[in-house]
């Protein structure tokens, strides 16, 4: 009964037409990566752009958590001078 | 899950702020268990109304009037198929297993939408249903792409999507029908009457009787009260009926110019706690077709796991 529709978890990202990035669309069960890309055609590519799709089991994915988000994050925002507004030019140079 | 403790004071007035700054709570942010409770009863039932939901619309695909009529319906019904899938994966992030949530809706433990639970007696039915019941689920889903709960919230943007196709059709039908022969026109007039109100119900309670609108919205779970979006709904439709001379089986309906809104009559309530208690037209069928259809899908999940396993096997083979 384990394993009567509760087969391992995929994590589906679908690319929605040419240059465009691979996204998270949600996810499907499926007994094996074959199985689980025809699900993911199925349930997240059945009408559309879609011209590529990614899955991927949802074990092997490590993410963040959202205690962390502070530790990881914060050097992004209190270093301004990553930003270009952070940079002075003369008036009237067109920089780009 | 261990005792029922009260949730942490300071993480729960913590969560609250987060949500009254309008952020989004994502599956690994604490939440009250009351909340991810909540979300997971509502969450599973819109999941099961989905899937139920497919019953009384398959019930037409072999019948359908023409091949264009049979390729839209099977597409639709594909979709709602989708659609429960859609949200039973987002309800799995709330840390239930999607086999405990068949096993609860398959058993009976569950609820489902009381609309899904009204025969579909002709192909009058499956046009009105389009229009009528997937028209008032997108009233409903609309407003749930803005819930708080992240992968809710995406789940339903994603079906915002594809609903609008599914209304289109539905209307479709319903305009050439009211614009047919009298006998079509006398059938789809006799859909709209037996679906109406049921259609209304579709929204639940009235506010002041609704058991758990407060803490819905207060959690912002929900954005808007049941009867608020009952009116968008009201008000949507009844200009839709007006265009294609079909009529609504409301004696009290009348416009108010002031609130321009269409006011309309009393809800019988009593049937709507009838059919949600189980006992409206089709209950019994309805579940007992979902039990079949599990049962009968039980050797295709057999054969996908022994072929997995064999693939395995000899991969592994490959390797030594
Ligand atoms: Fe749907
Ligand atoms: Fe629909």
């Amino acid at each position: 009964m384990s394993s009567e529709t509760q087969w391992p978890l995929w994590e589906v990202f679908t690319q929605e037409g040419d240059a465009a990035p691979h996204e998270h669309a949600g996810s499907v069960h499926a007994v094996d990566a074959e199985h689980a890309m025809q699900n993911a055609r199925d349930v997240y590519a059945r009408r559309g752009k879609v011209v590529s799709l990614w899955v991927v089991p949802t074990a092997s994915i490590t993410a963040s958590s959202p205690g962390d988000a502070g530790p990881l994050f914060d050097p992004g925002s209190d270093k301004a001078y990553r930003h270009p507004q952070f940079y002075k030019s003369p008036r009237g140079v067109k920089i780009f | 899950m261990t005792v029922s403790t009260a949730d942490d004071p300071i993480k729960l007035a913590e969560f609250e702020a987060r949500l009254e700054r309008g952020e989004t709570i994502e599956p690994k942010d604490w939440m009250p268990e009351k909340y991810r409770k909540q979300l997971i009863r509502m969450m599973s039932q819109h999941a099961h109304s989905e899937i139920v939901g497919m019953l009384p619309e398959g019930n037409w695909i072999t019948r359908a009037p023409s091949l264009r009529r049979k390729m839209v319906l099977l597409a639709k019904v594909q979709d709602e198929g989708g659609h429960g899938l859609y949200i039973y994966c987002g309800t799995e992030t709330l840390g239930i297993d999607r086999e405990e949530l068949v096993e609860q809706l398959l058993t009976g433990k569950a609820k489902y939408s009381s609309i899904f639970n009204y025969p579909t007696l002709t192909w009058a039915d499956i046009g009105v249903i389009g229009w009528l019941v997937d028209g008032a689920a997108i009233v409903n889903q609309t407003m749930l792409a803005k819930t708080s709960y992240g992968p809710y919230a995406r789940a339903m943007i994603r079906i915002c999507k594809e609903e609008n196709f599914h209304k289109r059709q539905g209307y479709e039908i319903c305009t050439v029908m009211a614009k047919g022969t009298p006998a079509q026109r006398a059938m789809v007039q006799d859909a709209v009457n037996r679906w109406w109100w049921p259609s209304l119900m579709m929204f639940g309670p009235s506010d002041g009787t609704s058991p758990n609108s407060a803490e819905l919205l207060r959690w912002r779970v929900k954005r808007e009260t049941n009867d608020a979006l009952r009116q968008r709904f009201v008000n949507l439709t009844i200009p839709q009926a007006q265009a294609i001379g079909l009529t609504v089986p409301d004696p009290d309906l009348r416009y108010n110019a002031e609130t321009e809104n269409w006011e309309f009559g009393a809800i019988d309530w009593a049937e709507f706690q009838a059919v949600i208690s189980g006992n409206g037209p089709c209950n019994r069928e309805r579940m007992a077709a979902r039990r079949k259809a599990h049962d009968d899908g039980a050797w295709v999940r057999e054969a996908a796991e022994a072929h997995a396993a064999k693939q395995a096997a000899r991969s592994r083979e490959h390797a030594a």
